[in-house]
């Protein structure tokens, strides 16, 4: 005898984030595999696609991946959950750049700031861009679809208007200004309390900025995951989905549509606002232009290469759109190592690369090679194009819906269905 | 005579030139199951449209339990605890069986969304409290093993029976059924009346049908009304709306119309 099969014995333990115990042991492997990543593990880096987990040079990389996931996680409340196609998720991250900036940042003769700590700017920075972001509501909900992409692209250039018109807050220029570090004090004395942006030493071991940074990001991104899923499976997240799929029968069902919209708006800011400070606070020093249409599209791309309206989706997606770029780069470096090298295949490899002027390949990774060859640098540029209609074309439900796919059949398995 | 739970009175409903509906007055008592009939483009739906304030009628006034309430947003309405289902199911087609039935508890929820964010504590105390009462619908309705599933993947009776099951989980004391049987064959009509008849008698729900399918509506309803482009031809109960000529003339055609065809 077995015992009883694992069954459900309350409503509660069945509608956890995570309800079966496959499910919870594979997150319990990610976390502590999430935790080791940032040190230079012995047998990770061995492992080949995985092998970066155990790289520290990807940190930044990663990093700079959290906090896009956290913007993801918010559009994904406006646009998946929602329904509400938004492109001006940029402009309310710059809003919450500029508030962190102005709250956190230090003042000059030409320039505002009032340099409070990062546990009065960051929230503020997610609050200010909730309370812009229901300001814009009123003029958002009358209008869907398209028509709300078009409006809220709107704001884009608002926002890009509005920096040249307070350089004491947006910095001179192109430049931008120094955004306040990811330090958190106590109140504005020297030395901070714990800071995130500096090499330094915890407990018995060394650990450098970067690997600070992954976990102070790890932490809040963990969070704001637990606050989407948890929005999504309660009342609102039921009334978001309803006005995304049926916006009349919603209504007449007893859900206020104009207010949920709001609080769509609101939430999604709040995700928009807290991201763009951390973004600008990591990088340093963003010039305006950086909150621009182009980083609005990117957001609108992971949702639909990730999967609409699901947080593992977003996650993944943004695992993807961020990282890729990165893999091709890794996977050109080792063509090229195998197209310069003698090997048995490197024929095939240099008939791929274009090392120089008088060599003929598709992908060109030398300056003087212009022209006809592809060159290196816009190579991740045009593999994002790619993905994106690929992914529209035979899978719109995007890495969620392969996933889905993949675990059905094999549920199935060996029956069709 | 107590006061009715619904009273429609003289309402009048036109789209530019078209009147959908002109001076129609009806009350529904409580614990009553009230049908309206009439051929097609009658102004039936229009008259649940106006209802739930979807349709706002140029005249006239519905009142609710003494109160008018014309003018209000749909979801106030729906508050009030006027439930429906519609003609051409509006279900939430990627939300599971499960999922729409909690929407449709919405209006008997208060927790809000920073409640709902955090999870534990309230939100979830409330989430438990609502998916026994939605589990008690799924039971009634005898949709169990249907509950994980996206409602778009189910086959059509069992669609209406979820919307039917949407409606109940609003706690309503007005249902407003449009067309429940309209498509399904002989079984699953009849699973329906059964439904229709158990809301009636075990949970008291008072009831306004819609319906094209003659011999449910002379079975089960208390009184009817006929409509016909957009008036009210008659009143009164299934045996009285048998025999009135008037009835007779609008779904078969009156002397005149016959004669016209013959010719």
């Amino acid at each position: 005898m077995r015992g009883r099969p694992n069954l459900y014995t309350s409503y509660a333990s069945e509608s956890r984030i995570f309800p079966t115990r496959t499910q919870q042991v594979g997150i319990g492997i990610a976390l502590v595999l999430l935790l080791l990543m940032p040190f230079d593990l012995p047998i990770v880096d061995q492992i080949p696609l995985i092998r970066f987990l155990g790289d520290n040079s990807w940190l930044r990389i990663v990093n700079r991946m959290f906090i896009f996931c956290i913007a993801a996680l918010g559009l994904n409340i406006l646009s998946g959950l929602g329904g509400q196609v938004s492109l001006g998720h940029a402009f309310f991250m710059g809003v919450g750049a500029y508030t962190a900036v102005l709250v956190g940042g230090p003042s000059t003769s030409s320039l505002w700031g009032w340099g409070l700590p990062i546990w009065i700017w960051l929230p503020a920075s997610g609050v200010v861009a909730a309370l812009v972001g229901i300001l814009v509501a009123p003029a958002a909900v009358r209008v869907r679809g398209l028509y709300l992409a078009i409006t809220t692209l709107g704001l884009v250039f608002i926002g890009l208007h509005l920096s040249r018109v307070f350089p004491e807050i947006a910095g001179p220029g192109s430049l931008g200004r120094k955004w306040p570090k990811l330090e958190i004090r106590i109140w504005k004395e020297e030395n901070p309390f714990l800071d995130f942006s500096s090499d330094g030493h915890w407990f018995w071991f060394d650990i450098t900025d970067n690997q600070k940074t992954y976990y102070f990001l790890l932490a809040l991104l963990i969070i704001f995951s637990l606050c989407a899923a948890n929005l999504a499976r309660t009342r609102t997240g039921r009334a978001l989905a309803a006005i995304r799929d049926q916006d009349v029968a919603a209504e007449i069902m007893g859900v206020p549509e104009t207010k949920y919209k709001t609080i769509a708006f609101a939430i999604s800011s709040f995700y928009a606002g807290v991201a763009g400070a951390l973004a600008a606070s990591f990088v340093g020093q963003v010039p305006p232009e950086q909150w621009d249409l182009i980083l609005s599209v990117e957001f609108v791309a992971i949702l639909l290469i990730g999967g609409m309206g699901r947080i593992s989706g977003a996650l993944a997606g943004t695992f993807f759109v961020v990282l890729s770029p990165r893999f091709v780069e890794e996977i050109i470096e080792w063509m090229t190592e195998q197209a310069e090298g003698n090997g048995t295949f490197s024929g095939m490899w240099d008939g791929i690369i274009s090392l120089g002027s008088g060599d003929f390949g598709i992908i060109s990774v030398s300056e003087t090679a212009l022209g006809y060859p592809i060159p290196y640098s816009s190579l991740d540029e045009i593999i994002y194009g790619l993905l994106i209609v690929v992914f529209m074309l035979f899978e719109p439900l995007g890495l969620y819906g392969i996933w889905t796919n993949i675990r059905n059949y094999w549920k199935g398995w060996p029956f069709s269905y | 005579m107590n006061q009715p739970l619904l009273e429609v009175k003289d309402i009048s409903l036109s789209f530019k030139g078209v009147k959908a509906i002109s001076n129609v007055s009806f009350q529904v008592q409580e614990g009553e199951l009230f049908s309206i009939i009439g051929p097609n483009g009658a102004g039936k739906t229009s008259i649940f449209n106006s209802i739930s304030q979807v349709y706002r009628p140029q005249e006239g006034d519905i009142f609710w339990k003494g109160n008018s309430i014309s003018g209000q947003r749909p979801d106030t309405v729906a508050g009030l605890g006027i439930a429906r289902t519609f003609q051409n199911i509006e279900l939430f087609p990627h939300m599971t069986v499960l999922e729409n039935l909690l929407l449709g508890r919405h209006v008997r929820m208060k927790r809000s969304w920073l409640a709902g964010a955090l999870w534990f504590g309230p939100a979830k105390k409330e989430e438990m409290e609502h998916r026994l009462a939605v589990e008690d619908i799924i039971d009634f309705l005898e949709i169990e093993e249907w509950r994980k599933h996206p409602v778009a993947l189910l086959p059509y009776g069992f669609q209406k029976r979820v919307e039917l099951g949407r409606a109940l989980a609003m706690n309503p004391e007005l249902l407003l059924l449009d067309e429940p049987v309209a498509g399904m064959n002989l079984e699953e009509t009849e699973d329906m009346a059964r439904f229709i008849l158990d809301i009636r008698r075990e949970l008291g729900i008072s009831m306004i049908l819609v319906e094209h399918d003659m011999s449910l509506v002379m079975d089960i309803a208390d009184r009817i009304m006929v409509l016909d482009f957009g008036q009210k031809i008659s009143e009164g109960t299934p045996e009285q709306i048998q025999k009135d000529p008037a009835v007779i003339a609008a779904y078969l055609g009156d002397e005149e119309g016959l004669a016209l065809d013959t010719d």
